[in-house]
């Protein structure tokens, strides 16, 4: 039925559905590559000395980069949590809706983290083409140190 | 390229962050699916693109994001850090073709802005508030956002 919502009873039970930890591991050569993707020569994610020289023990991730692949295995993990359910729903059509982010401790090469992925939030909102889900995915990233070094909220639009 | 040093006292409400010019291309498009690990071909791929209703490829939203984070550790400089950052992905933008092997053919160049909202000293924390954005080719933002910086103080 046409005004019934999308977010059904089973849809509703999966927020706060969690991940298992992910391990990722931050390399130098990764760090580099992903800022000349965008063309981005800022030294402290390329030279070592520069980073050193601003306080760092290595070159530092640009915000947002946190080992490769930035979003494969951790987003990738919580989106199969709900991919079977926007299938159920008829929802095929997948895009990106944004981040919202919070930085603690600089990521540098060299550091290995753990994240994990929990279904924030899903909710409905009716689009120019008809009703579209949103799901927020929530990763928290600890370092080797158990610190949090940042925490990353995505929104995908199903549609 | 991070160049001089901005400091807390400096900074004015009001004021603005020195603009950063972008041309997504294609090959743009391909570096960063390698670079970032995002294969969707939606970005790369025409055919399937054709059937995603977007009207063709469009840019990765995680691509104008790190230009905008880019836009922000350019102008805070080594000594500065990103507290928090937050973008939406509210327009598609349609990347440029090559020309060449290395040149974009014509079309739109996108512009990184931002404009300096708050000022505040916080757990003896210098923060600085911003509104960002991309603006295609037309003038529309199609990726609104803000971020939160941490400045050296520079004194009082």
């Amino acid at each position: 039925m046409a005004d019934e919502s999308i977010v059904t009873d089973e849809i509703k039970a999966m927020i706060g559905t969690l991940s298992e930890p992910i391990i990722m591991e931050v390399e130098r050569g990764a760090i580099r590559r992903y800022a000349d993707a965008v063309d981005d020569d800022n030294p402290l994610f390329h030279e070592v000395e520069d980073a050193k020289n601003a306080g760092y023990e290595d070159i530092i991730c640009p915000p947002g980069f946190w080992g490769w692949p930035i979003k494969g295995r951790a987003a990738v993990g919580g989106l199969s949590m709900v991919g079977a359910v926007l299938v159920k729903a008829g929802l095929f059509r997948i895009l990106d809706g944004g981040v919202d982010q919070e930085f603690y401790i600089p990521i540098r090469a060299g550091d290995t983290l753990t994240a994990s992925t929990k279904i924030a939030d899903i909710r409905e909102r009716e689009g120019k083409a008809g009703k579209m889900l949103f799901t927020t995915l929530e990763t928290t990233y600890l370092n080797q140190n158990g610190d949090t070094v940042a925490v990353n909220r995505a929104t995908v639009i199903a549609r | 390229m991070a160049k001089k040093q901005v400091y807390y006292k400096d900074v004015e409400v009001g004021s603005e962050v020195p603009t950063l010019e972008k041309i997504s291309t294609t090959q743009m498009a391909v570096r960063w699916a390698g670079a970032s690990g995002d294969f969707n071909p939606l970005h790369y791929d025409d055919d399937f693109a054709a059937t995603q209703g977007t009207g063709g490829i469009i840019t990765h939203g995680a691509l104008k994001r790190a230009w905008l984070v880019q836009l922000v550790t350019d102008w805070i400089g080594a000594k500065g850090r990103v507290k928090k950052f937050a973008c939406q992905y509210r327009g598609m933008d349609y990347p440029r073709k090559m020309a060449t092997m290395g040149e974009p053919g014509e079309g739109e160049t996108w512009l990184c802005k931002g404009t300096i909202t708050n000022k505040k000293v916080e757990d003896g924390e210098h923060l600085v508030e911003c509104d960002i954005w991309v603006e295609n080719g037309k003038g529309g933002k199609t990726t609104p956002g803000s971020a939160t910086v941490i400045l050296p103080s520079g004194g009082s």
